[in-house]
């Protein structure tokens, strides 16, 4: 199957987009990266997601598909010969996707939330709820790994994609306010975990590198302080 | 089989999301109202994180958050599917149910709020509303096509409460001459049987929604 079947339109610094990445690099799915510039969507991005007009969509021959997660269970079904992403069991597969949206529903907004806070205790509130947060995903990762080294067990699952993709940001947050996150004593499971799916073949070119984020983000904060055009 | 029991509230449509998944399967389940006010230790137990309805617990193994029990149920037990077997039908099914999820608060918040913050929330309602009227249904009778599916269960909740929340606040977000198709699924999807079977009754939520948000206004 020739690239040009299978595009994602994405951005680098996204921890969405980088989950259909990681999905297709597991599944040995070659595609096209085609990148969408800050501020701007291409005219691709506005027909194949009309309703959120969002990043990542994947295009798999000529039919979009939207939703990062949607997508990673897409990717799933359709390569159905490659390793599986979901577990194999319904109930291991409701425990990942209720985790997945939690990350995505209620902690992911607090990570945002170091970012948007205004004063130094609104931050250090933010800081707070992303570590307890933590804590939680250190008991799903100690329930669903059984003793292996991911999520999925004794290789990268569904909910491992969805929770490594912010690993990014967590250490460009935890740089850009010197303050440790993921921590060996709170978070000894996830410690040992985000070295391991950092170190992954299917993860490692598509995970930004911390200071190429930190820098990135900085561009983001000076963008929307900037006064407006007159 | 395994025991099945389902912890739910009758004011709330997400837990009606799973009664109708249950029933359109032909489930057996064993239901236990929880007052929402007073939730038991039972609950918290099941649903530490969130605490919150509905919880379904299948062989003693708690399941919570609507959409992942109707995934569950769904994989567990597959006569009358709620998706499609094609995988991109199937993720389009997910795109809408996962819309229903997101977007169905601004109705809520409308519900919640007076003034600036209601007229906001009723903007942003007309926007959803006009989104699934444009681009959901189609020419479809259901979001599932022919037959109900995942998305239908999620929107069930513009079948019943949306008409109560209009009445309690005096507004009509959804009329048949500007939202046609939507107009047509909710008689379509209150005629099917399992729903029209399994619905709170109106007045009895009326008044408890009336009562609820005199509490939520009045308070600072």
């Amino acid at each position: 199957m020739d690239s040009s079947d299978v595009k994602v339109l994405g951005a680098w610094p996204s921890p969405f987009v980088m989950r259909p990445r990681i999905a297709l690099n597991i599944k040995s799915v070659t595609y096209e990266f085609l990148q969408e510039g800050l501020g701007s969507k291409s005219e691709l991005l506005l027909q194949s997601n009309p309703v959120h007009k969002k990043i990542p969509v994947l295009i798999h021959a000529q039919k979009p598909i939207c939703e990062s997660l949607i997508i990673v269970q897409y990717i799933d079904e359709v390569w159905s010969s490659g390793p599986t992403l979901l577990p194999s069991d319904p109930y291991d597969r409701a425990v990942a996707r209720f985790w997945a949206a939690y990350v995505d529903d209620k902690w992911f907004p607090c990570l945002r939330g170091i970012a948007k806070a205004q004063g130094k205790e609104t931050r250090e509130e933010a800081i707070e709820q992303v570590k307890e947060g933590l804590v939680l995903l250190e008991g799903a990762f100690e329930k669903c790994s059984k003793g292996k080294g991911y999520f999925g067990g004794e290789k990268i699952g569904y909910l491992d994609i969805a929770v490594g993709s912010f690993l990014g940001w967590i250490r460009a947050t935890e740089k850009m306010n010197g303050v440790k996150l993921l921590d060996e004593a709170k978070t000894p499971g996830l410690v040992g975990w985000a070295e391991r799916f950092c170190a992954n073949s299917a993860v490692k070119e598509v995970m930004p590198e911390t200071e190429k984020l930190a820098e990135f983000a900085k561009i983001l904060q000076a963008k929307f302080k900037a006064p407006p055009p007159n | 089989m395994e025991e099945v029991k389902l912890f739910g509230a009758w004011p709330s449509p997400f837990s009606y999301r799973v009664i109708w998944a249950l029933k359109l399967k032909g489930i057996p389940y064993e239901y236990v109202e929880e007052d929402l006010s007073n939730k038991s230790a039972l609950l918290l137990q099941y649903n530490p994180v969130h605490k919150k309805i509905p919880v379904l617990v299948h062989g003693g193994k708690p399941i919570a958050e609507s959409l992942v029990i109707l995934q569950y149920i769904d994989e567990t037990w597959p006569q009358n599917p709620l998706l499609p077997k094609d995988a991109f039908e199937r993720s389009k099914a997910r795109f809408w149910a996962k819309f229903a999820e997101d977007k169905g608060s601004t109705i809520w918040a409308i519900f919640r709020t007076g003034g600036e913050e209601q007229e906001k929330a009723m903007k942003e309602s007309l926007e959803m509303l006009k989104t699934i009227e444009e681009h959901a249904l189609g020419g479809k009778k259901f979001f599932g096509g022919d037959t109900t599916g995942l998305a239908d269960l999620t929107f069930g909740g513009i079948a019943l409460w949306l008409g109560v929340i209009e009445d309690i606040v005096g507004v009509k977000l959804v009329e048949p001459h500007t939202f046609p198709r939507l107009c047509a699924w909710i008689e379509n999807f209150k005629e099917i049987p399992v729903i029209k079977q399994n619905l709170p009754d109106r007045e009895k939520l009326f008044v408890y929604l009336k009562h609820r948000r005199e509490i939520l206004l009045a308070s600072p």
